[in-house]
């Protein structure tokens, strides 16, 4: 001990798609300081894409490379199977959100203004945006590829605040109906900054308990420690609840159809995927592997929570008015459906087909949730995107196309076959049967009868009721919008009708399990 | 001889076999997803992607040929559907690739004379989009290694041939028409749709390979009734009795749509159903029996009604039913009678084409009248027509050395051997034929002229007469072809099975000249009553026998009584218990869950602090929850 601190040793080529976001990110903010306001956007929207691109590309490299076996930078971050899956994953979603992003006057002009106020008035007409969204998303979206990667509960803490903390100003960010954006913005900030002490109280447990926030020495203290085991069940507990807040479990789901309704809806759109899949890999990561020796005592509480979540999206969902706030309830109600297979554990042969089965589920629950925002950010009237469902009535007179490719994106949801959806719900529900889950199978399949209700509603409303005289009409979608649409529309039907390449890659990422 | 063992097959034109059925899928996506852009050239990309399926399918039949007969069943996986479970796949043997052949090659010929045909029609892009859709999904039903590839195809085909037949929507009866065909159909695919659970449950597996696998097994097996069911698919999809009404309606469709789906290809699936299911039937003889049964009550009743039809196409579709109740004898029958089945199947397929685009040209030529009172001598107006439409007749009357007579020949042998009183009854209906078919000639080209004021009749166009001269030259020499030398029995065995001893081509077998006497003697009272002597321009009133025949034997009206007027019943009973009884459970269910939903929407106040406290309740119950559980 004689004072020097040894440097660690970093392996950047494993890391190198989230230093590209992040690296993207921090030029992004250079951008905004230096180059003039008319050039911003030109010069930001190459930059994300390019950045978005290069990073999937590099984890497309790992894994033509080979899997890693063992977590880098000294054991912080674990670069394995599931994390370049999700990755992926992250990866694609954010880029097609990108687009959404880009397309359309979706962000206020001067966010600083006083909704309503004459120098709101006066932004407007200067043509003034708020061209930091793209390096938010960035950070955003850094945040994301690192969170489900984090072998070490502290780094999993920053990645949380990282993800986050530009969500939270993103949020507040709308055009229209700014006071509820505002409201949405702050809402999410102080319960997320609520669920994030109970997260880092958890680990200051765990830490008193294990000696350790490395997740792999957690692990190995489980059996090791006698006697601490009140530390030991609250820190988990904590950790547990800060978590589920950021899937939107139940009881912790109450934020999220305010949030997701305030929201400008390509932000929605990032959230309701990128967001839902990195926290699932998080969750994924602290359960199985520091808590994995522990599931006798989590996946009781984890059944509560699940049936929970599943009633309380469903249930809630069909009253619901106004089509972001429904989809909300329904992102809830997948969450729900995906802790199905969260708690379906026991042997590794077991854990592989769980862990694939949800990361399949979240690829074809990302592309249809993109999807369906998208269309959402088309369906306006005077006052901006038409949210209430008695709007969307007609539509499909109107639109056929428009309102048919919603209806199919309804239907994924809802888990009809040949579409993406139902082969997710098959997955999850056919390994949380073999991983002895099947009152909660049940439960799942009634539920989603229950989701079913709602969303053929829509469809029935969009078709067989006749539109209303002043009724919304849909934009022309810019190419943007009408690429993110396709891309959806597409992935939903390969993955219903083709879902074997997916699966696969699913199950050789899930095979080697998280590493240690 | 039993069928031989499917071998996997990659690499080459069999492997790349779906291209049949992704490039006719592909023109119709195109078609009907690029609207009015493609009004210009939808009819030519249409025919392009016929034609290329149809070369596919030749350059694999080609490559099949160069193997051994003992390998020519070649499976080609496509992809697992649901993972140990469904595999997706295609079967490339004998069998499937001469239906491949058939309907690509006829269904081409179809395709560039419906070009000539739908000049005129302002939704020709659109009738050009169903063709390829229904060519497709044949192909897929023919190709599919499983009973679920079949299904799927089975209802595209059904889709297409609704479609078709209510082509023209804005005219009520080809509405109803198709209305008709589609709920006639539903029972026939409930039907086979059990039939396939059935098939799962037993065997669990839909392939032909695992159900041949469970077969070879043994165990206990509910034959018969699979059979049975399948065979009620077999009977809507190939309008055999008692579900044979909606064939005739089905003429409401334009002509080159009778030619291709209502009397060469889509009806006759219930035969190779039948005979691809073989395995099955050859296990039962009860199933057995019924099938042959069913296909003589067929043959009898479609010829029966061909005889008092004045509608020169209703007359057609009554011969079509006819024909196919001899493919059906024939493939209850077993393999003696299979490869008769397939070859009078594909010579049907091009002399009924052949009469039907005939009789498309002569509708054509007269402003689209189909009555054959409003006919006559139009063999010297039209030659080209009238030749090739008499090589047809000729054909499938049964005269010697056409096509007609070498396989309908072959049936009614086989028939007469494997049981004599359907045998004989076939003959029978050989004679019918041989009377309504020449009804249909005498009345149409020869004669006085009866034809309404305004027509003005004239040969068709090069674009229609060529697919009737092809398709002529195949019904003159396709029967010689196949069945001499029992070419064709030979060449199907890896796929069907054949009978130890193969069958000897008699010319002059008692049987034969029977059939002939009978076919001369029913022509012969044809030519008194419509060839030589006066047509009336209305029809008379004739016997209580002759209106039996024109009334479909009553076939519509025993639906009526015996389903459609209980069933109304049925309905009524049924909403008035759904309305009292399971509505009433079920809206308090819903208004239930409704109700809970509107009660724990209060909980969502928007005050964050309820929020708040929310998520720190929750977390306390998750902390108790834990220590109760880990302390368990």
């Amino acid at each position: 001990m004689n004072g020097n601190i040894p440097a660690p040793t970093i392996e950047y080529a494993q890391l190198a798609p989230m230093l590209v976001v992040f690296g993207a990110a921090i030029v992004g903010v250079l951008v905004e300081a230096f180059a003039p306001r008319y050039l911003r956007s030109a010069i930001h929207l190459p930059i994300t894409l390019l950045s978005l691109a290069a990073a999937f590309g590099l984890t497309i490299w790992q894994v033509v490379k080979g899997v890693p076996t063992k977590a880098a930078a000294m054991g912080a971050v674990a670069v394995d199977g599931p994390s370049l899956f999700i990755w992926g994953t992250i990866l694609v979603l954010a880029f097609v959100s990108v687009l959404l992003i880009n397309d359309e006057d979706h962000f206020v002009a001067a966010a600083a203004a006083v909704p309503g106020s004459a120098e709101e008035e006066q932004a407007l007409h200067a043509g003034a945006g708020h061209t930091e969204v793209y390096p938010l998303v960035l950070f955003a979206v850094g945040g994301m590829l690192l969170f489900p990667a984090a072998n070490d509960l502290l780094v999993m803490f920053v990645a949380l605040e990282v993800m986050s903390l530009p969500l939270y100003l993103l949020c507040g960010l709308a055009r229209r109906r700014r006071l509820l954006s505002q409201e949405a913005a702050v809402k999410y900030f102080l319960l997320g900054a609520f669920s994030s002490a109970f997260f880092l109280y958890g680990t200051a447990l765990l830490y008193g308990y294990a000696g350790s926030v490395d997740l792999a020495k957690i692990s190995t203290a489980l059996g090791a420690v006698g006697g601490q085991d009140t530390l030991l069940y609250v820190g988990a507990a904590m950790l547990g609840v800060g978590l589920l807040f950021k899937i939107g479990g139940a009881p912790f789901q109450a934020w999220k159809p305010d949030v997701y309704q305030g929201s400008p809806t390509p932000i929605t759109a990032l959230m309701a995927s990128g967001t839902l899949v990195a926290a699932f890999g998080a969750l994924l990561r602290v359960f199985w592997v520091a808590l994995g020796g522990l599931d006798w005592d989590w996946s009781p509480v984890l059944w509560g929570v699940a049936i929970l979540t599943m009633i309380v999206g469903a249930v809630l969902a069909i009253t619901q008015t106004d089509i972001k706030r429904m989809l909300a309830y329904s992102s809830i109600a997948h969450g729900g459906f995906l802790l199905v297979g969260v708690v379906a554990t026991g042997t590794a042969a077991q854990n592989s087909a769980s862990l694939s089965a949800i990361l399949f589920y979240l690829v074809a629950y990302g592309f249809t949730t993109v999807g369906a925002f998208a269309i959402v950010t088309m369906v306006r009237d005077a006052g901006g995107e038409a949210w209430h469902l008695s709007r969307w009535a007609g539509l499909g007179k109107r639109s056929p196309l428009l309102a048919g490719t919603f209806a199919f994106f309804l239907l994924a949801f809802a888990g009809i076959p040949l579409t993406s959806g139902f082969f997710g719900k098959y997955a999850v529900f056919q390994a949380a049967v073999s991983g002895g889950a099947l009152p909660l199978v049940i439960v799942g399949v009634v539920t989603s009868a229950v989701a079913a209700f709602f969303y053929v509603r829509v469809i029935v409303l969009m078709f067989f009721s006749d539109p209303a005289a002043d009724g919304p009409s849909v934009v022309l979608p810019s190419r943007g919008t009408a690429l993110v649409v396709g891309v959806a529309a597409l992935a939903t039907v390969f993955l219903g009708v083709f879902p074997q390449p997916v699966l696969d890659l699913a199950q050789n990422a899930a095979h080697s399990l998280f590493v240690r | 001889m039993e069928p031989a063992e499917i071998i996997q097959h990659s690499g080459g034109v069999i492997g790349a076999s779906w291209l049949m059925i992704a490039l006719p899928l592909l023109g119709a996506a195109i078609l009907l997803l690029g609207g009015r852009r493609t009004d210009r050239f939808g009819h030519l990309l249409g025919v392009a992607m016929s034609v290329a399926a149809f070369v596919v399918a030749a350059l694999a039949f080609f490559q099949l040929l160069g193997f051994a007969p003992g390998e020519r069943r070649r499976g080609v996986s496509l992809y697992d559907l649901i993972p140990g479970i469904t595999k997706i796949g295609l079967l490339v043997d004998p069998l499937s690739i001469s239906f491949c052949l058939l309907i690509t090659f006829v269904g081409s010929l179809i395709h560039i004379y419906s070009i000539g045909y739908m000049a005129h029609d302002p939704a020709r892009r659109r009738f050009f989009a169903y063709l390829n859709l229904f060519v497709a999904a044949m192909l897929l039903l023919v190709l599919a290694d499983n009973y679920l590839g079949l299904y799927v195809g089975w209802e595209g085909v059904g889709l297409a041939s609704y479609l078709l037949i209510g082509f023209w929507q804005h005219k009520p009866s080809a509405a109803t028409a198709a209305k008709k065909a589609f709920i006639v159909n539903r029972v026939g695919d409930f039907g086979l749709a059990i039939g396939i659970f059935t098939i799962f449950a037993t065997f669990h597996s839909v392939s032909y390979a695992g159900v041949a696998d469970g077969i070879a097994k043994g165990g206990s097996i509910p034959f018969t009734a699979i059979g049975l069911l399948l065979l009620l698919g077999a009977c809507g999809k190939s309008a055999q009795l008692p579900l044979q009404s909606w064939l005739l309606d089905a003429m409401e469709g334009p002509t080159p749509v009778s030619a291709l789906i209502h009397a060469a290809t889509m009806v006759t699936a219930g035969v190779y159903l039948v005979v691809r299911s073989g395995p099955i039937f050859q296990a039962t003889d009860t199933a057995q029996l019924v099938v042959t049964i069913v296909g003589v009550a067929t043959l009898l009743a479609g010829a029966i009604i061909g005889t008092a039809k004045d509608d020169i196409k209703k007359a057609l579709a009554g011969s079509t039913m006819s024909q196919i109740g001899y493919m059906m004898l024939a493939a209850g029958i077993g393999p003696a009678g299979y490869a008769f089945a397939i070859a009078h199947l594909i010579t049907h397929g091009f002399f009924k084409a052949d009469m039907f685009l005939g009789a498309g040209s002569v509708m054509h030529a007269m402003n689209d009248e189909v009555d054959m009172r409003k006919y006559g001598g139009l063999r010297k107006l039209m030659p080209i027509t009238f030749v090739t439409f008499f090589i047809g007749y000729l054909a499938i009357i049964g005269f010697p050395l056409l096509s007609g007579y070498f396989t309908k020949d072959g049936i009614i042998e086989t028939a007469v051997e494997h049981n004599a009183i359907l045998g004989w009854l076939a003959v029978l209906g050989a004679g019918i034929t041989g009377f309504y078919m020449s009804r249909l000639v005498f009345m149409t080209f020869f004669g006085k002229k009866r034809w309404e004021a305004d027509a003005h009749p004239h040969e068709s166009p090069a674009v229609m007469t060529w697919p009737l001269i092809i398709l002529s030259v195949g019904a003159v020499v396709l029967g010689a072809f196949l069945v001499l030398g029992n070419r064709f029995m030979i060449f199907l065995a890896p796929a069907v099975g054949r009978p130890e001893e193969l069958p000897s081509f008699a010319p002059f077998s008692p049987t034969g000249l029977v059939t002939l006497a009978l076919v001369a003697v029913g022509a012969g009272f044809a030519w008194v009553r419509y060839g030589s002597a006066e047509v009336p321009a209305v029809a008379p009133r004739g016997s209580f026998l002759t209106t039996f025949a024109r009334r479909d034997l009553y076939g519509d009206a025993l639906n009526e009584a015996l389903f459609m007027r209980p069933g109304q019943w049925l309905t009524r009973l049924a909403v008035f218990f759904d309305n009292r009884g399971i509505d009433g459970l079920v809206n308090s269910l819903a208004a239930l869950i409704g109700g809970t939903s509107g009660r724990m929407r209060k909980v969502q106040t928007g005050f964050v602090r309820s929020y708040a406290l929310s998520i720190f309740v929750g977390a306390a119950v998750l902390v108790g929850a834990w220590f109760v559980v880990g302390n368990l």
